[in-house]
Parts: C-alpha cells; sequence; structure tokens
C-alpha cells in the first residue's frame, strides 16, 4: 500500500533526497567551493527529473489517498518547473561567481522550491496544496534575500516574506472555510459536496479567500504589488528564478484547485479570474510605461502576462487551460531568454539594469540585439512570432466561452503592452549611445538568448507539439 | 512562340529596370530594344500565318476560389492577332526611336540616369498590353487593363520635376479609375450571371443574358444591357471618350515617344478593343450599342471642334486620336467591329507616324511646342516634313473615290462612314452625319497643322530656326516604317476587314454555317428580327445573324461614298486659304467669333465645369474628413488616449507602489473586500 503511494511520488522523494544529500556533503566538504560542482550536478538532476518526469505515460495515479495526483497535467508543469529552474540555474553560475554569490545553499534551495512545486502541482488536497505551496515559498524567500549585504535584497526578501505570510494567512482562511462548509479538505470530496445546485455563501468566501492567496502567488493584479519590489532587489539570476519555474506553478495549482475542487462552480470562479485577468493585463501594461529598470519591467510584464494566462483560465473550459498551458510555456522560454539577456548587461563588472544602457547596443553587438528584438516582439505578441500564437489562444478561449469583453480588453491591454517592448526596440537600434556596456564574452548566456529567440521563430512551424501535450494534460485535468 | 511574344517585354524590362547598373546603360537599353523587336517579328510570323481558328494557350493556374476559376491563358484569335502585331510593332518602334529622342533630355541634369528607367517602363507597358490583349478571362484582362493605367501613369508623369506633368499623370490615373469602376462591375455582373469568367463561358452566354432581367441600382434592367453598358463605361475611361476624355490632352505632358506607343496606338485603343471582344455580348444589347454609336459621334465631332483651335502641336494630334477613337466606337456601335478593329489598325500606324513626326519636329525646334513659333520648315528637316505629309495624307483619307485606291486612313475611315450609313440603331444616322461633319474637320486641323509647321515664314526665335536640324536616323526609321504602314495598310487589309461577307469570315475565323443559317438574303431580316436562340458561334468576333450592316454598307449610294472625300477636300480648301493664301485670316475669323472661339480653345470648358463640379467638392470634403474626421477625431482621440490618460494612470501606478509594505497589505486587503463583495452580489445562490 504505502509502496504504491511512494512510486507515484517518486521522482519528488528523490529530488528531496538528493537535496538534503547535497546539503550534508557540501557543508563536510568546503562549502562555497564546492558550490560550482553542487550547482552543475543540480542543473543535471534537475534536467534528469524533467526527463524522468516528462517521458513517463503513466495513467492518472492516485498516491495517500486521493492528496497526491500524478496525472498528465501534473506532468506537463512538472516538466515545464524541472526545465526552466535547470536553465535559470544553469545560467545564472557565471553571474553568481563573478559577484561572489556562488553560494552551495543556492542550487539546494532551488531544488527544495522546485520539490514544493511538484507537491503544488500534484495536490489532491488542500493539505497537500499548502505544504507544496509552504516549501515552495520559504525556499523562496530565502533565495530573494540571497544578497545579504545589500539592503535592496534584503529589503525584498523581507517583503517578500512578509506578504507572502499574509497571503499564507488569506489561503488558510479560505481553506478553512471550504473545510468547514464542504466538510473535507479533499479535493474529489469539495467537487461532490459542490455538485448539488449553488455554492453556499461559507463555500462562495472560501473560494475568494483560495484564490487570492493563489492570486498573490502568480502575482495577479491587485495581489501583484510585492512582484517590481521583489524583481529588482533580488539577484538577476533569482529574479529570472521568480519569473518562470514557480509562475508556471502557482497557474497550475490555479487549475488545479479551480477545476479539480471547484469545477462544478466554473462560473462563479470565472468571473472572478476574469476579472484579475483584466485588472492584471491592463496594470501590467499601464503601470511598466514609466519603468527605467528592466527588471522591474519585466515584473510588470510578467503581471500582464499572468493576466493573459488566467484568461484562459476564466473561460473555465478544457480548452482555456490548454490555452494557458500553451501561454505558460511559450511564457516562461521568452522569460529564460529575456533574462538571460539582462544578465548580460553589466558596467565595469557592476550589474546595470536600466534600460537606458541598451543604447544603440545594436551597433556593438547585433546578434545579441536582433535576439532581444525577436524576443520583445514575441513577448508583445507581434504576428508571426510565437509570443502571438499564445495571445491567440488565450484570446481564442476567452471567445469561445462567450467572453468577447474579455477578448477585447485583453487586445486593447496588448496594444498599451506593446509601448514598452518597442521602446526597449527602440532604445537598441535607434537610440544615441551614451555610455558603453560592457563587452564580457559571455557565450552561455548568449547562446541562451539566441536559442530562446530562435525557438520565436521556428516554432511557429508547429510550437514543438506543445500544443498536442498541453490538450493532453488539459483533458486530463477537465472532465 | 506566344509565350515569348508575351513575356519578351516583362524580361526586358526587369532586366533593364532592374539590372542596368551591372550591365550598363546602353546594354540595358540594347536588350529591351532587342527583345521587343524579337517580339515583334514573332508577331508577324503569328499574324501571317494564323489559320483563324481560336486557340487557347494555357499558362499557369491563378487564383481558386469556390466557383471562381482564373487562370493564365492566352487566347489566340484573330483579334487578338491584329493587336499584337499593332502592340509589338509600334512598341519596337517606339523603343529604336527613344534612342534619339531621349537623348539628352533637358528635362535632367548632366550625369543623371534615366533612360533605363524610361525603356524599362515602355517594356512594362508593352506587356501588360499584351496581357490584355491576349487575356483569355477578364480578370486577366483587368489585370492587362490595370497594368497599362500604372505604365501610363509612370509614362505620363516620367517628367517629375514638372508639376504639371504630375498633375497630368494623378489626371489620367483618378479619370481612368473612373471607367475601371464601370469595368470591374461588368466584370463582377458577369461572373454573377454566369458564373465564370472565361470569354468562351461568358460569351455563349449572351443569348440567355439577353433574356434575363438584373436588378441594378433602382430597377430591373435586361442583363446584357446592362453588362455592355458597364463594359462601355472601362472603354470610355481607356479610350477617353466624352466625359470622360479629359485626361488624354494632358498626357500629352509625357514624353512624345510615351504619347506616340500609349496615347495613340495602342493603351486608347484598348476600349475598342473591349467592345470588340465582348461582341458576343454587345450584339444582345441595341439598346447600349446605341449609346456607343451616339457617344462615339459626339465625341468625333467634338474632339474635331476643339482640335479646329489648338496652338501646341501635340495637342491637337491629342484631340485628333480622341475624335478617330470615337470613330471606331461608331463602327462598333453599328456593328461592324471588323471595321472598328480595321481603323484601330491603320490608325495605329498614320498617328504613331503623326506623333513621332511631331516628336522629331519638337526635337528639331528644341523643345518648342508651340505651332505659331514653328513654319517654313519643310526645307530644314525634309525626311520629317515627308513623313508628316504621308500621315496627314492617310489620316484626312486621300484616296481615289468609288475604287479601293488610297492611304490607309481613307479606306479605313470611309468604311467607317459607310458602316455608320447602313447601322440600323437608332443614333446611326446621327452619326454619320457627325462624322462626315468630324472629317472635314479633321482635314482642316491636320492640314493646319501642316502649314503651319512647314510653310510659310519662319515664326518665333530666329536661334531656334536656325539650329533647327533633322533627327538622327534611329528617329527616323522608325517613321519611314510607319510611313510605309500607313500608305499600305488599308490597301492590304480592306479586303479581310471590310471586303465581302466570306473574306472577312475567314479572316477573323467566324464559323461559316452562321452565315448560312442568314442566307445572305436581306428578304429574312423582318422574319429574323428576334435573336437567334441556337448556341453562338463566334471566331474572334461575333456578328449577330441578323446583322446585316456590313452589307448595306457595301451597297450604300454613291453620295454615301463620295461624302468623306468632299468633306476631306473642303477642310484641305479652307486650311489652304487661312493659312497659305490669306495667313490674316484666322485672326479675323477668330476675333468675329470671339465667344465661340474661346468654347473651342478651352475644349468646351470641360475641365472648368469638371473642377467645379467634382474637383473641388471633392477636396473640400477631403479636407474636411482630415481636419475634423481625421486630425481632431481620430488624432486627437488617439493621442489624447496615448499621450494623456495612459500616462496618468502610469503615473498613478507609480505612486501606488510606494514601497512601503503596509500600502501593498492594504491593496491586497482591497482586492479581497471587491472581490469578496462581487461574489455576495452575484455569486452561487444569488
Amino acid at each position: 500500500m504505502i509502496a504504491a503511494d511512494l512510486s507515484v511520488i517518486l521522482p519528488e522523494i528523490v529530488l528531496s533526497l538528493y537535496a538534503m544529500a547535497a546539503l550534508l556533503i557540501a557543508v563536510y566538504n568546503g562549502k562555497d567551493a564546492v558550490a560550482s560542482l553542487v550547482l552543475r550536478l543540480t542543473v543535471a538532476v534537475l534536467f534528469l527529473a524533467a526527463l524522468w518526469v516528462g517521458l513517463d505515460h503513466n495513467d492518472t495515479r492516485v498516491g495517500f489517498g486521493g492528496m497526491f495526483i500524478d496525472d498528465g497535467f501534473a506532468r506537463f508543469a512538472k516538466v515545464t518547473i524541472l526545465l526552466a529552474a535547470s536553465a535559470v540555474l544553469l545560467m545564472s553560475e557565471n553571474y553568481m561567481a563573478r559577484r561572489n554569490l556562488l553560494r552551495f545553499e543556492y542550487p539546494i534551495l532551488i531544488v527544495l522550491a522546485v520539490v514544493g512545486m511538484m507537491v503544488m502541482v500534484s495536490a489532491g488536497d488542500l493539505m497537500a496544496l499548502y505544504m507544496g505551496l509552504e516549501l515552495q515559498s520559504l525556499a523562496l524567500y530565502v533565495v530573494a534575500a540571497l544578497r545579504r549585504d545589500s539592503v535592496k535584497s534584503t529589503e525584498a526578501g523581507l517583503k517578500y516574506y512578509v506578504l507572502g505570510a499574509l497571503s499564507s494567512g488569506l489561503l488558510l482562511y479560505g481553506a478553512s472555510l471550504t473545510y468547514g462548509f464542504a466538510g473535507t479538505t479533499e479535493f474529489a470530496g469539495i467537487l461532490q459536496a459542490t455538485q448539488s445546485g449553488d455554492l453556499s455563501l461559507g463555500l462562495l468566501f472560501g473560494l475568494v479567500f483560495l484564490i487570492s492567496g493563489l492570486a498573490f502567488k502568480v502575482s495577479a493584479a491587485p495581489f501583484h504589488m510585492w512582484t517590481p519590489d521583489v524583481y529588482e532587489g533580488s539577484p538577476t539570476p533569482v529574479t529570472a528564478f521568480f519569473g518562470t519555474a514557480p509562475k508556471m506553478a502557482a497557474m497550475a495549482l490555479f487549475a488545479r484547485v479551480a477545476h479539480d475542487a471547484f469545477g462544478a462552480a466554473t462560473a462563479d470562479w470565472g468571473q472572478v479570474v476574469a476579472l484579475l485577468s483584466v485588472a492584471s493585463m491592463f496594470l501590467g501594461g499601464i503601470a511598466a510605461i514609466g519603468q527605467t529598470n528592466i527588471k522591474r519591467l519585466m515584473a510588470y510584464s510578467s503581471i500582464a502576462h499572468m493576466g493573459y494566462a488566467l484568461m484562459g483560465l476564466a473561460a473555465g473550459t478544457a480548452f482555456g487551460v490548454q490555452a494557458m498551458l500553451v501561454y505558460m510555456a511559450i511564457y516562461v522560454t521568452m522569460n529564460v531568454g529575456t533574462f538571460a539577456f539582462i544578465m548580460t548587461m553589466s558596467r565595469n563588472g557592476q550589474p546595470v539594469t536600466d534600460i537606458a544602457s541598451l543604447n544603440n547596443l545594436s551597433a556593438r553587438d547585433p546578434l545579441k540585439a536582433l535576439a532581444m528584438l525577436v524576443l520583445m516582439f514575441s513577448l508583445a505578441g507581434v504576428p508571426p512570432l510565437v509570443g502571438f500564437f499564445g495571445k491567440y489562444y488565450v484570446l481564442n478561449a476567452a471567445l469561445q466561452a462567450d467572453m468577447a469583453w474579455l477578448a477585447v480588453a485583453g487586445v486593447i491591454a496588448s496594444v498599451i503592452g506593446a509601448f514598452y517592448y518597442l521602446r526597449i526596440v527602440y532604445y537598441m537600434y535607434f537610440g544615441t549611445e551614451t555610455d558603453p556596456l560592457d563587452t564580457v564574452e559571455t557565450p552561455l548566456l548568449t547562446s541562451l538568448v539566441v536559442a530562446s529567440a530562435a525557438v520565436m521563430v521556428v516554432g511557429i512551424i508547429n510550437l514543438f507539439g506543445v500544443e498536442g501535450f498541453a490538450a493532453v494534460a488539459a483533458a486530463s485535468l477537465v472532465q | 512562340m506566344e509565350t515569348i511574344i508575351l513575356f519578351a517585354p516583362l524580361v526586358g524590362a526587369l532586366i533593364c529596370g532592374f539590372g542596368w547598373k551591372f550591365i550598363g546603360e546602353q546594354a540595358a537599353m540594347y536588350v529591351t530594344t532587342g527583345l521587343l523587336f524579337l517580339a515583334c517579328l514573332l508577331s508577324w510570323v503569328v499574324f501571317i500565318g494564323f489559320d483563324g481558328t481560336t486557340r487557347t494557350i494555357d499558362l499557369l493556374r491563378w487564383i481558386e476560389s469556390g466557383s471562381l476559376s482564373t487562370s493564365w491563358g492566352i487566347r489566340l484569335d484573330r483579334l487578338t492577332a491584329i493587336m499584337l502585331i499593332v502592340v509589338t510593332t509600334v512598341s519596337a518602334l517606339v523603343h529604336l526611336y527613344s534612342f534619339g529622342y531621349m537623348d539628352h533630355d533637358p528635362q535632367w541634369r548632366e550625369g543623371e540616369v534615366y533612360k533605363p528607367r524610361f525603356f524599362a517602363y515602355l517594356s512594362f507597358f508593352t506587356f501588360a498590353m499584351l496581357m490584355l490583349v491576349t487575356s483569355d478571362n477578364l480578370v486577366q484582362m483587368f489585370f492587362g487593363w490595370e497594368g497599362v493605367g500604372v505604365a501610363s501613369y509612370l509614362l505620363i508623369g516620367f517628367y517629375y520635376r514638372k508639376p504639371s506633368a504630375n498633375a497630368a499623370a494623378i489626371k489620367a490615373f483618378v479619370v481612368n479609375r473612373i471607367g475601371d469602376f464601370g469595368f470591374a462591375l461588368g466584370i463582377f455582373a458577369l461572373f454573377f450571371l454566369t458564373d465564370s469568367i472565361n470569354f468562351d463561358v461568358v460569351f455563349a452566354a449572351g443569348p440567355e443574358l439577353a433574356e434575363t432581367q438584373l436588378f441594378f441600382l433602382w430597377r430591373d434592367w435586361t442583363a446584357s444591357e446592362i453588362v455592355a453598358f458597364l463594359l462601355f463605361i472601362g472603354a470610355m475611361g481607356k479610350s477617353a471618350q466624352l466625359f470622360l476624355h479629359t485626361w488624354l490632352p494632358d498626357a500629352m505632358e509625357g514624353p512624345t515617344p510615351v504619347s506616340a506607343l500609349i496615347h495613340a496606338a495602342t493603351m486608347v485603343t484598348a476600349g475598342v478593343f473591349l467592345v470588340c471582344r465582348m461582341s458576343p455580348i454587345m450584339e444582345f444589347a441595341p439598346n447600349a450599342m446605341t449609346f456607343v454609336t451616339f457617344l462615339g459621334a459626339t465625341t468625333a465631332f467634338f474632339a474635331a471642334t476643339v482640335g479646329l483651335v489648338q496652338n501646341d502641336i501635340k495637342r491637337v494630334i491629342a484631340y485628333s486620336t480622341c475624335s478617330q477613337l470615337g470613330y471606331m466606337f461608331v463602327a462598333a456601335g453599328v456593328g461592324v467591329y471588323s471595321v472598328a478593329m480595321f481603323h484601330l489598325l491603320t490608325h495605329a500606324f498614320f498617328k504613331a507616324m503623326l506623333f513621332l513626326g511631331a516628336g522629331s519636329v519638337i526635337h528639331a525646334m528644341h523643345h518648342e511646342q508651340d505651332m505659331r513659333n514653328y513654319g517654313g520648315l519643310r526645307k530644314k528637316i525634309p525626311l520629317t516634313f515627308a513623313a508628316m505629309m504621308i500621315g496627314t495624307l492617310a489620316i484626312t483619307g486621300v484616296g481615289i473615290p468609288l475604287t479601293h485606291i488610297g492611304f490607309a486612313g481613307f479606306l479605313s475611315k470611309d468604311a467607317v462612314i459607310e458602316s455608320a450609313w447602313a447601322g440600323t440603331n437608332g443614333a446611326a444616322d446621327y452619326a454619320f452625319w457627325m462624322l462626315v461633319i468630324a472629317a472635314a474637320m479633321t482635314s482642316f486641323y491636320s492640314w493646319r497643322l501642316i502649314f503651319l509647321t512647314f510653310y510659310g515664314a519662319p515664326r518665333g526665335d530666329h536661334h531656334t530656326h536656325d539650329h533647327a536640324h533633322e533627327s538622327p536616323r534611329v528617329m527616323l526609321i522608325p517613321l519611314g516604317v510607319l510611313a510605309v504602314g500607313s500608305v499600305l495598310a488599308g490597301m492590304v487589309w480592306y479586303n479581310s476587314f471590310f471586303g465581302d461577307h466570306d473574306s472577312v469570315n475567314d479572316f477573323f475565323g467566324i464559323p461559316h454555317h452562321v452565315e448560312a443559317s442568314e442566307g445572305g438574303d436581306h428578304a429574312a431580316e423582318g422574319a429574323d428580327s428576334a435573336p437567334a436562340h441556337g448556341p453562338v458561334e463566334f471566331g474572334g468576333i461575333y456578328m449577330a445573324p441578323d446583322n446585316h450592316v456590313m452589307d448595306d454598307a457595301h451597297h450604300a449610294p454613291k453620295w454615301v461614298k463620295v461624302s468623306p472625300f468632299v468633306a476631306m477636300v473642303l477642310g484641305l480648301g479652307l486650311a489652304w486659304v487661312m493659312y497659305i493664301r490669306r495667313p490674316e485670316l484666322p485672326g479675323k475669323v477668330a476675333a468675329a467669333n470671339w465667344p465661340l472661339y474661346q468654347f473651342l480653345l478651352n475644349k468646351w470648358y470641360f475641365d472648368e465645369i469638371f473642377d467645379f463640379l467634382f474637383v473641388r467638392p471633392a477636396k473640400s470634403a477631403g479636407r474636411l474628413l482630415w481636419k475634423y474626421g481625421d486630425g481632431a477625431t481620430i488624432d486627437g482621440g488617439i493621442n489624447g488616449l496615448a499621450m494623456g490618460i495612459i500616462p496618468f494612470f502610469t503615473r498613478l501606478a507609480g505612486r501606488a507602489q510606494s514601497g512601503y509594505l503596509f500600502h501593498y497589505a492594504f491593496a491586497m486587503v482591497l482586492g479581497i473586500a471587491v472581490l469578496l463583495t462581487l461574489m455576495t452580489l452575484t455569486g452561487g445562490a444569488e
């Protein structure tokens, strides 16, 4: 019995064991001296785990009495999370080493956060949900404050922690309300309890609090306020991590709670999610216009993008979930490339994040400028790049769910959003040169930027089959 | 072979237009001209070897959409063959002529390269024109139709530093667009009615269309009438018929070789070609054909009157072209399409020659175009004089009355006038008299041009006259070739176009049993008044079984046959009196009839009326929409939104992002409150 349960959760167990073993070994064997080795090993382990999970073709399996679900949806999210985490780790080594930030705890914390995320996306119970969420969050609070000697970094960690605690409180309150009115913490049980007729007011409140807690994790407006400060204050690789894997995990968890637990009340949470979606899209677009710091700008950009992903979810259909998954996969890929680019920005060895420093980059580094141009166009959703298809998917999902107003709002917001992406391109190509950036050779980062841009161009052929995987994943979630 | 004819000019245009930098200016010009002569040679081979049966050569498929199936193809019949030789011959000669004429053009500064562009445009025009005439469906024809429009626009505005040239180019384009609108509607109507745009299918539907009713605008019309009428609107634009003629005289702003090629011999005849090509439809639209006849005759008369008093040598010829196109439409309008094509062919020769001759004069006189500054040039430029003389003899129709011996214009124009006399539709009699009067005026203004230019005492700048010189050989050779055509074209092909029924049918490949069913007996006319309902048999052109106009024309009384000759002699005599014998007379006549003179000199005030009726209202409407519609409303709205409202919210969002934790927490609580309120109001049981 317990063996069957354990086999369902085996990847998570293996990763946890790896994290603990690595911690022990590193502590007793040179600490930060082996940080680089640990990091590389972690990259490999995460990548292998992604392969392991990805090539697993089991049907839906349930462990621990329904608390842990391993289905196509979870696997899709896990593969994305693992790949994103390993890519971000890979590109952070050089950056961290040069700034003397490469501690051996860093990769280990990331692994633990990843385990938390994997539990999140597989959660079949409010308990499991909370466990995964907190494991993830605690690890993230620490890495946000990784640069202990920097005021901004510690401030970011602290803010994140305090607000995160508040959101956890909201979530727990929602969970307790739900438990109180549904009589169970199990998703399947909640679904059964809500099957008959309309939700009671208590369950509605529970739902809203749950959604609020989750919205904090995906940084949807108006629960987004921590995002710009944390993005700006954290070391750039950490920011890159924040922008990718946790977003995917939180979004997947969102979808799981919405469909597995409250699948009978689609109309109820649909409108709340739609509201969050519109608020995020517009706030992300409008506030980003005023930013001069590229990391803050990317923070607002991610807020806006979460708005689009939520639009897919708001549709409340299997197609909507598929659209959301496709959108997130594309978003993560774009963000990996963009943050790789940001990491290459430095002057006199110090990281630079002012977008005015990109002035006239195209003359000095045409390849990188071109790749960044493609990424920016893709983020803005300019056809025929892949980013456009992501937007097309979610808009289509909203349309098919008779939410034309939501789709229209999305289009308008994307027009506003195009402005700040294009401004970066403008600086790179038409800006007058001020103080040039360093031209340090960073072959790994550059190739990641270029590869990500290439995916945006080549992917228009068939999106690398992501559509099909996402469709299978969505079908396993929404029945 | 046909494919080579069609694409040689395109290849030339591409090589010359884009490749001259690599192969050099001279080489580029030689390539286009060489390819054009190749196309010309092959065209003559096709024309002479053509046996009259229609053939279709498929090139490739173009548009497949629903039941619309469009292909690129060549429809080779007699009509196409005639147009092939007209287009390629004149075009090849004009290419050659341009070597001399465009050399050292004073419009361009030293070192500027303009000739390859000119040659590329000419070749492109030729390609588009060939596309038009070889098309086997309406859409491809429309492609060619628009292609020649574009080429015409580019060439009229070739001297783009001259504001007047730019204005003329735009005018030509816009006026043509009105006609094109009609043409496009005609194509749509045909597709709507027959579900096809292929000529074979469309033509076969002719009798059916005559009995179909089509609702258009406010009432039902006979389908064939409305289609024929719409197509003719298109033809009116291209062929500069009355009301849509205003662009043609202005088009003379283009270089003279352009005027010869596009605005005399080829493009402007596309309208006539269209009417003849669509003869299987036109034959079932008697009312539309009456209109064609009427408008053609009126244009012939109107343009001739204006031509009487113009002083610019090219404008005289331009109005002459306009007038001669009217002749062609009359012939087509009364149902004798072969004669329309006959006049088109001969006109191409002598009018191209007149233009090229005029170009030679202008070249000799250092780009002076006002005839009042010419005079006595025949000794200075004798070869040009000879050519112009032949051209004038041809256009005025000099020949031996009651025989078939004479210059090209004599035979074809007399054929037109006799056809008009024999015509059965309501406007035919009107057309006959108009054309005879126009013939007298044609003679007058043509001789006036000769007398003012080549006779009398030199007028104007002495310096220019002293330096007048004969044009180089490359300009004279085309004149010589065209002169041969102007003299012989009429006599050689008279029988094929306007001889007895059998030879015309043979020439155009019209199946014989159509004629047999008619029996050739005029007595059958009454009994057979309804259109035939059998399958329509057509070759290059189609003449309904009850269409006896051509035979009747042959039996016209002697006074009809002599009348154009008499008119010509009258015009010649009057011109001689006024410009040779008593040169002071024109001034007095003009003074005595001042209002009439002004009326004619200002081209019946068409430009002014159009300006008042259409141009100015359109401009003010445009300005209104621009200033208030676009500028204030749209730009203002978008800019206000983008530069006022959005930045306001941006600042607001920036302020909210204060950095204080309690502000952030407050925002979250606020969010929760809003969501809870929303849920309570709308969610669950509510």
